[in-house]
C-alpha cells in the first residue's frame, strides 16, 4: 500500500473538518470501549492473564528464528508449503506464482492486513486474476473504488449506513435498501457465488502454532471459514512474529483477543487449520500454503522497539486512542491506524516518510493500560521521537527552538524570570477572555481551538508561597 | 541467497546467535512445547449438572436457541419440532455419525454427505462443547464435513452432555488423546454467524447460519 503519512497533518485537518466522518466517529468509539469494558470483567485475573501473554509472546520473539525453524518444520509434516517473503513484492510474486500453477482466476479474501502492506489485490488483478474481499467491511471498500481500511478490525468504521445503501445500489444495481440486515443479506448472496467458485481461498493468521504447524484464525462473519473450507488452494499471508508455542498458549490469548478486539467472549467462529484435506473428506483445501513475511519484522527483533512485535492486532489501542478517536484511521497514511500505527509505520514503512506519526499522540497511556500484551505504546512513541531528534528529522524551527529551551532550563534564574514574563505576557494577551484566540509564535496551535491564556502566577511562584505559608504555620 | 536464509540469518544475527545459546534456547523452546499447564482461567464450576447450565447460558448470549433431551431416541422429534415452529425446511444435510437415528418418523428427510450451496438445514454433531464460552467444537473427518455448520442456513448441532468441558484447554487435552494429531479443520463455533461492520451494529447471518440451535443429550 502507498504510504501518504506525510500528509498527515492534512488529512487530520480534513478529517476534523468532515461532519459525516465526526458523526461516525462518535457513534462507533462509544461502542468498542463499553464492550471490552464489560467483556473484561468476566476475567477474573484479568491483570494476570495479561502478564501470562506478554510472556507467551516474549517467549517466542525472544528465540525467533528457533521457532520459526520449529513451525515450519511441523507445518511441512502436516502437509503444508512453506514460503518466506522479504518484502510485499516477493508476497505478490508468490501469491501470483501460487496462483498461475493451479490455474486459478479468482480469490476469496479473508481480511488480511498484511496483503493491505503489500498491495497484494493491485498485483493480482495485474496478472488478470480477481481478488474479491470477502469480510463485510473489506468488500463494502473495495466495491468502493478500493479505498483503504480505516480502522484494523472494522474496516469501513468510516462509513455510515446511508453511505453503503448509496453504494450498494450503485454497484450492485439493485433497489436501494436502508435496513442493515437487507444490505448484509444482500453482500452474502453476491459473495456465496464467489466463495463456490473461486479456486483460491487467501486468509491472514491470528497465531501460527508451532505445537502443530497450526494456523488460527479468529471470525465472525464466518467468511475466513469459506475462503478455507470450499477453495481447493488455501494461502495463509502471515508475519514471522505470529507465531506461539503451544495450544494451551493459544487459549489463554484467545480469553483477550475477542474482549480487546469487539468485546466478546470469543469470537463466533475460530478454526485452528493444519494440513490439507485426505482424499476421503468431502471439503477442505487440497493444497496449503504459508507464506511467512519479514516487510521490516526481522529488523525489530532484539532491538529497541522488540515489544512491539508482542503485538496481537486486536485494535483496542485505536479504540481507547484520543487521537485515533477525533481523526479516524485514513489520516494516519497506512495500514495500521493509531497508536499501534504510529510505531509500527515508521519501523516498517520508513521514519522519514511517517514524521509526524510518533507525535500523533496525548502520550496519556490509555493505549499501553487497554493492551492486552502490554506493549508500552508511549515509551515506543517516545523513542522514536527521539530517533527523529538524532536523525535530524525535525523541522528547523522545532531543532532551534529546543536548543533555546535547553539552554535556558539550565539556568534555573533565567528560566523563573523568562517563566513570569512570559505568564504575564499571556495573561495580558488573553484579556478578559482568559483565552487566547491567535499565538502569534505558535499559530498551528490555536487554528483549531483556543489557548488558555495562564492565570497570572507560573508554577514555581505558586509552590514556593505554599512552601512558605507550609513554614508560616508550623 | 534465499529469502529464508536472508530472514532467518538477520534474526540470528540480532538475536546473538551462536551454538552455545541455541543448544540452551532450544532446551527452553522443547520445554515450553511440552508444557501443559493453562494459563489463567475464569473460574468455572465443574459439577456435571453446573456445566449444562453454564453452557446453556453463555450459548444463549451467544444467540443460539437451546434445548436439553433425556436420550438419542428423541432427538429426531426434537429437532423436527423445532424446524416446524420456525417454519423451516423438514430435509437436512446431516453428519454420518448421527445418519443411524430414526429420522423418517420424526417426518425429516436427512442425508449423510458434504453440504451444498442449497441445502438449507444442517444437523451436525461436536466433538465436545466448551463451558467457559458457550462454544462448540467441531473437528473435521470423512463423516463430520466442516460445511455442514456453514453452509445451510439453520445449523442444528446434537451435544452430549457428558461432552461438555470447563475450558478450551479441556478440550485440548481430549483431542491429544483421542485423535493423536489435530485433523484438517478445528472449528470453535459460539453462535450463528454476524457482522459488526455497518455502523457496529450486530447482524446475525453474514457469511453462515443465521440461527444454531442446541439439542443437548443428558443420556
Amino acid at each position: 500500500m502507498e504510504i501518504k503519512s506525510m500528509r498527515f497533518k492534512a488529512n487530520a485537518e480534513a478529517s476534523l473538518a468532515n461532519v459525516v466522518l465526526q458523526g461516525n466517529l462518535k457513534n462507533a468509539k462509544g461502542k468498542f470501549v463499553t464492550k471490552r469494558a464489560e467483556a473484561i470483567k468476566e476475567i477474573d485475573d484479568f491483570e494476570g492473564t495479561r502478564d501470562a501473554a506478554a510472556a507467551i509472546r516474549n517467549k517466542v520473539i525472544d528465540n525467533l528464528d528457533l521457532w520459526l525453524e520449529r513451525f515450519e518444520t511441523r507445518a511441512q509434516e502436516t502437509g503444508a508449503t512453506v514460503l518466506w517473503a522479504k518484502d510485499g513484492a516477493e508476497v505478490c510474486r508468490l501469491v501470483t506464482e501460487i496462483a498461475r500453477k493451479h490455474g486459478v482466476t479468482k480469490v476469496t479474501k479473508s481480511k488480511s492486513m498484511l496483503s493491505e502492506e503489500a498491495g497484494l489485490n493491485q498485483a493480482l488483478e495485474a496478472a488478470g486474476i480477481q481478488p474479491v474481499e470477502t469480510d463485510l467491511g473489506e468488500y463494502i471498500l473495495q466495491v468502493d473504488n478500493n479505498e483503504p481500511p480505516s480502522h484494523i478490525i472494522a474496516p469501513a468504521v468510516h462509513k455510515s449506513l446511508d453511505d453503503v445503501a448509496d453504494l450498494f445500489h450503485k454497484v450492485h444495481g439493485t433497489p436501494r435498501k436502508t435496513e442493515i440486515p437487507a444490505l448484509t443479506r444482500e453482500a452474502r448472496e453476491v459473495l456465496r457465488g464467489h466463495f463456490l467458485s473461486a479456486e483460491m481461498g487467501l486468509s491472514g493468521g491470528n497465531f501460527l502454532v508451532a505445537e502443530t504447524g497450526s494456523v488460527a484464525l479468529v471470525t465472525n462473519e464466518g467468511n475466513g471459514r469459506m475462503v478455507t473450507t470450499m477453495p481447493k488452494v488455501h494461502v495463509v499471508i502471515t508475519g514471522i512474529e505470529k507465531v506461539i508455542p503451544t495450544l494451551e498458549d493459544l487459549s489463554t490469548l484467545m480469553r483477550l483477543l475477542p474482549r480487546s478486539a469487539t468485546g466478546q467472549s470469543i469470537s463466533n467462529y475460530f478454526s485452528i487449520l493444519t494440513g490439507v484435506k485426505k482424499p476421503e473428506e468431502h471439503d477442505g483445501p487440497e493444497h496449503l500454503y504459508f507464506v511467512l513475511v519479514d516487510s521490516g519484522r526481522a529488523d525489530v527483533v532484539g532491538g529497541e522497539f522488540h515489544e512491539m512485535l508482542r503485538c496481537i492486532r486486536c485494535g483496542a489501542c485505536m479504540n481507547h486512542c484520543p487521537v485515533y478517536q477525533t481523526i479516524g484511521g485514513h489520516a494516519y497514511g497506512w495500514v495500521y491506524p493509531g497508536p499501534m500505527g504510529s510505531v509500527l509505520t515508521p519501523l516498517y514503512a520508513g521514519i522519514e516518510n511517517s514524521i509526524d506519526l510518533p507525535h500523533a499522540a496525548t502520550l496519556c497511556n490509555q493505549c499501553g493500560v487497554v493492551c492486552p500484551v502490554k506493549i508500552p505504546l508511549p515509551d515506543l512513541l517516545r523513542k522514536l521521537r527521539e530517533k527523529q531528534t538524532d536523525a535530524g528529522l525535525r523541522p528547523l524551527t522545532e531543532r532551534i527552538g529546543l536548543r533555546v529551551w535547553a539552554w535556558v532550563a539550565q539556568r534555573p534564574a533565567l528560566y523563573g524570570l523568562g517563566a513570569r514574563v512570559g505568564a504575564r505576557y499571556l495573561k495580558w494577551l488573553a484579556g478578559e477572555d482568559k483565552s487566547i484566540r491567535l499565538l502569534p509564535t505558535a499559530p498551528e496551535w490555536t487554528r483549531g481551538r483556543d489557548f488558555p491564556a495562564p492565570q497570572g502566577k507560573t508554577f514555581r511562584e505558586l509552590y514556593a508561597a505554599r512552601q512558605n505559608s507550609a513554614k508560616g504555620s508550623a | 541467497m534465499s529469502s529464508r536464509e536472508d530472514i532467518l540469518g538477520r534474526v540470528r544475527a540480532a538475536l546473538h546467535r551462536n551454538a552455545g545459546n541455541a543448544a540452551v534456547a532450544r532446551e527452553v523452546m522443547m520445554a515450553a512445547l511440552a508444557n501443559r499447564t493453562p494459563g489463567p482461567q475464569p473460574a468455572v464450576a465443574c459439577e456435571p449438572q453446573a456445566l449444562l447450565e453454564r453452557f446453556r447460558v453463555k450459548s444463549e448470549q451467544a444467540s443460539s436457541t437451546v434445548e436439553v433431551v433425556a436420550t438419542d431416541a428423541e432427538v429426531p422429534a426434537a429437532i423436527a419440532k423445532y424446524l416446524a415452529a420456525m417454519k423451516l425446511p423438514t430435509t437436512a444435510v446431516v453428519w454420518a455419525s448421527l445418519v443411524a437415528l430414526d429420522w423418517a418418523a420424526a417426518g425429516l428427510k436427512v442425508e449423510a454427505r458434504g453440504a451444498r450451496d442449497a441445502d438449507l438445514v444442517g444437523i451436525t454433531g461436536c466433538f465436545c462443547a466448551v463451558a467457559e464460552t458457550g462454544t462448540l467444537m467441531m473437528t473435521s473427518s470423512p463423516d463430520t464435513p466442516a460445511a455442514v455448520s456453514l453452509l445451510p442456513e439453520t445449523h442444528i448441532a446434537v451435544v452430549r452432555a457428558a461432552r461438555i468441558v470447563p475450558y478450551m484447554e479441556d478440550a485440548w487435552n481430549l483431542a491429544r488423546a483421542a485423535l493423536g494429531s489435530l485433523p484438517r479443520a478445528v472449528n470453535f463455533i459460539s453462535g450463528p454467524s454476524r457482522t459488526g461492520d455497518i455502523e457496529q451494529t450486530i447482524v446475525l447471518g453474514a457469511h453462515g447460519p443465521y440461527r444454531v440451535h442446541l439439542v443437548i443429550v443428558e443420556d
